[in-house]
């Protein structure tokens, strides 16, 4: 029975490696447990929780818990808010004095001051360390020395940025902008610690900022724990005792595990789920607009969509598109059809006009077909939208749009999808010029200005001006709205800039996003701001 | 048997080299992942070449595949863009999706060997019917669908389970994904053992021992058993690296932080580090398991010899 002991030997190794196994796991964390501490869904932030190297929503939600900036964006109106600046000082709109408020430190006891500012933004803008919003600090004099396009930095730090004393530093920039100031409330602008410089590796693996809440534990991956900070020296004191966001691998079982109860808050309602919503949920749902525009986008290195005539094929596109219908169905009026290129969330005094692309974004088939026809017809006879395969569902709209389209040119060859695997091919062969026809665009806001929304994207070889449009006029007054120090006026030039953009229709607008989350019982006071994060700091615990 | 061992080793040498070299082909084709770092807009031309500079990514691809083979020998596995070392998510996903895989595992054992002798002994009665039209529904029913009902029936309808397994990956919360995981091969298990059982009960060495006046119980478990086992021994280990690699599904309807996810995020991202140093550590699993099963033939048949 030689065998027979061999067996026995499998079966105890089973065993063995079965109970070994077992003690890896056990304990009570669940969803809605500890006292006063909210439980929200998130995902796996793609690049290290750095302020200047976070260009995502997920890690972006973080570091606004975790740090406060010279300026604050209201949760509510999305206005600029002085937070940590006492004042903000110019006469040129080039040259900008800051003075930084006294007595605010960071959670390790470390008195914020102005060298905190200029060494992060220094830190930011250097192209060795590799942050990903190094471009933020580009408009910051020097920057070109400290971040060439080509080749080794050339000087260690801005030579724009200088400390004058404890609390106060000046920022030189190399070209007029006046509402530069209202730009501070982005992350990236954020003050750092010198712990951030001293030990790298540990500050990564748990930050220390100067918000409401400090790191508790950190698993990279799967879950961040934070906890209130009772020495936050802010107005906006958490008022619940801390967050704990678990990363979920898929926004619908974090739906479910609301619904079951083990979850207090989700922000990002999966499309799948928005029929039952309202029976899950009541209203516990949240659906607000923010700063989110979606567009299709031309590739206008391509001859054959650069023609001079293409205004009015592109603008016939625009008219040939239901929107209604399509936010309607397709996406449960989660979306608003866009009315011009910004976002309602600027509100009318912040440049948002409902009435600025008119009857160009209005379906009218009559009107689509006559203007494509004048404009020479579809290049090669057949619209190909190119669009990411991957993430967001975006197939089923991209197929209604063509539908629509062929609808109204009566045709059902005239406009097909072009899905592209992955999200990171498909940036891959925009970056390389390679669309075959227009492509999704989507634009969510860095902060809320008229310029975020015009500048990066239509501007002359701006960073995300993907489909290289260009347009002197267009240039040109965005030029002189930045060097306006009125910021009225400034906005009203903004204005005609965007008029330019809709004239030659250099993307056609779709719809904006709106934010959508819904929370349990436990949890109240909830809402998202205008960046579609929630206020996690003003949630309270019933 | 220590020499069979040893060139069963050895020939794994080149089937690693070659199945990591295709991958990390496969995985260079799909374009520059850089592209996708930066979200909706473009990297700045400068950070981006100094990203590629840093994951080595300016270099041809043969040089990449060497520089990362011999890193691979020193036990470095890359690092992820999100700045965590490779091997530090393989310390984080393997213990989880090893755990899921020998729950699943023991289910196929348990149900699938079990309800396989049942059936194989009551041949066309009403429990072998009813047995094996279930396991044509359990196979015929995706995944997702078990997986996904269960989850709302249980988690949520009934409160017995919690829907989201929570990051520490607990036994008992992954008794229920273990199953749906299982589900299809179990099906199979039990389908494999029937079949086995019901020719091997025919068999003139079943027959002697029943003359022999041996207890019933005796015979079923070490002559009937025993002998009908290889196939499903076979099939079990083979399916150790199909269900650890296959879990992609079952992690992400549970929520578990394993193998199959941190694969899916490493693909959506076109993460070459993660994707390739996982599927190289799934690739040693699958010949380590194929080289079990090939021993234990002896051990349930001592007839098979290895020279």
């Amino acid at each position: 029975m030689r065998g027979a002991t061999h067996a026995k030997w499998a079966v105890c190794a089973v065993a063995i490696a079965l109970a070994a196994t077992a003690c890896g796991g056990g304990s009570d964390s669940g969803g809605g447990g500890a006292d006063g501490i909210v439980s929200s869904s998130w995902g796996d932030p793609q690049n290290p929780l750095e302020p200047a190297n976070t260009n995502e929503v997920q890690g972006g939600k973080v570091l606004d818990m975790l740090f406060r900036g010279l300026k604050k964006y209201d949760p509510k109106t999305g206005a600029a808010q002085d937070m940590l600046a006492e004042k903000i000082v110019t006469t040129d709109s080039t040259n900008f004095t800051i003075t930084v408020k006294d007595g605010w430190t960071f959670s390790n006891g470390e008195k914020v001051t102005a060298k905190s500012f200029v060494d992060a933004w220094n830190y930011g803008a250097l192209l060795k360390n590799n942050q990903k919003n190094a471009y933020f600090f580009g408009y910051i004099e020097g920057y070109a020395q400290v971040h060439p396009e080509t080749g080794e930095p050339t000087a260690p730090a801005l030579s724009g940025l200088k400390v004058v004393n404890d609390t106060t530093f000046t920022v030189k920039l190399n070209q007029k902008f006046s509402t530069f100031p209202d730009t501070l409330g982005y992350a990236a602008y954020s003050p750092l610690p010198t712990a951030f410089f001293n030990d790298h590796a540990a500050w990564l693996s748990k930050p220390i900022g100067n918000g409401p809440y400090t790191v508790d534990s950190y698993a990279k991956g799967s879950k961040l724990s934070m906890r209130k900070w009772d020495g936050y020296m802010g107005s906006d004191k958490a008022q619940n005792g801390g967050i704990d966001l678990n990363v979920y691998t898929d926004n619908n079982t974090a739906y479910t595990d609301l619904t079951a109860g083990n979850l207090d808050l989700v922000d990002d309602v999966p499309a799948s789920q928005l029929k039952n919503v309202q029976a899950d949920l009541g209203d516990r749902y949240i659906n607000t607009p923010a700063g989110i525009i979606q567009t299709l986008a031309f590739p206008f290195y391509d001859k054959a969509w650069n023609t001079p005539n293409g205004a009015k094929v592109r603008t016939g596109l625009s008219m040939a598109i239901n929107r209604q219908q399509i936010t309607d169905t397709i996406f449960q009026k989660t979306r608003t059809p866009a009315k011009d290129w910004t976002s309602p969330v600027l509100g009318t005094d912040g440049g948002f006009d409902d009435t600025l692309c008119g009857s160009a974004c209005e379906y009218n088939a009559a009107e689509a077909k006559k203007l494509i026809t004048e404009g020479g017809g579809i290049p090669g006879g057949q619209v190909k939208i190119s669009y990411n395969a991957d993430t967001g569902s975006h197939k089923e709209w991209v197929d209604a749009v063509c539908n629509s389209i062929n609808n109204v040119l009566g045709n059902d060859q005239a406009c097909v999808g072009n899905p592209i695997g992955t999200f990171a091919d498909f940036r891959n062969q925009i970056g390389q010029h390679k669309m075959p026809g227009p492509f999704r665009a989507g634009w969510q806001m860095d902060y809320p200005l008229i310029q975020n929304f015009l500048q990066p994207l239509y501007y002359t070889n701006a960073s995300s001006n993907d489909g290289q449009w260009t347009n002197a006029d267009f240039d040109k007054l965005v030029d002189q709205a930045n060097a306006e120090t009125d910021t009225a006026k400034a906005v009203e030039t903004f204005k005609q800039a965007e008029e330019v953009v809709r004239d030659q229709m250099a993307a056609i607008p779709l719809w904006y996003q709106n934010g959508s989350a819904g929370y349990s019982e436990r949890v109240s006071n909830v809402s998202l701001n205008p960046f579609s994060v929630p206020v996690y700091n003003e949630i309270k615990v019933n | 048997m220590g020499r069979y061992v040893i060139r069963r080793l050895l020939q794994m040498i080149p089937v690693f080299f070659g199945a990591t070299l295709l991958i990390f082909l496969m995985v260079n084709v799909m374009g520059d992942p850089i592209a996708g770092l930066c979200g909706d807009r473009q990297c700045d031309p400068a950070t981006a070449a100094q990203l590629r500079k840093e994951f080595g990514l300016d270099k041809p691809v043969w040089q990449q595949y060497l520089t990362y083979m011999g890193n691979v020998f020193t036990g470095d596995f890359g690092t992820a863009f999100n700045g965590q070392p490779v091997t530090e998510l393989m310390a984080e996903a393997f213990p989880v999706t090893i755990r899921l895989t020998l729950v699943a595992i023991f289910f196929e054992i348990v149900i699938g060997i079990t309800l396989g002798v049942l059936t194989g002994l009551k041949r066309g009665r009403p429990v072998d019917t009813s047995v094996l039209l279930l396991t044509l529904v359990v196979i015929s029913v995706p995944t997702f669908v078990t997986g996904l009902i269960l989850q709302l029936v249980l988690g949520v309808e009934w409160g017995v389970i919690k829907p989201a397994v929570s990051p520490e990956a607990p036994l008992n919360e992954l008794i229920i994904p273990g199953l749906v995981l299982a589900s299809v091969s179990l099906a199979y298990v039990t389908r494999l053992t029937r079949t086995s059982i019901a020719e091997n009960a025919r068999s003139d060495y079943v027959r002697t021992a029943k003359a022999k006046g041996l207890p019933r119980r005796r015979v079923i478990s070490r002559h009937l058993l025993r002998n009908s086992l290889i196939p499903v021994v076979t099939f079990i280990g083979t399916d150790i690296g199909a269900l650890m690699g296959g879990a992609i599904v079952t992690e992400r309807i549970f929520n578990i932080h394993g193998v199959g996810y941190q694969l899916y995020q490493g693909i959506l991202r076109q993460n070459t580090q993660t994707v390739v140093g996982f599927v190289t550590v799934l690739v040693i699993v699958f010949l380590v398991a194929n080289l079990l099963v090939d021993l234990l033939y002896a051990v349930l048949d001592p007839r098979i010899r290895y020279a």
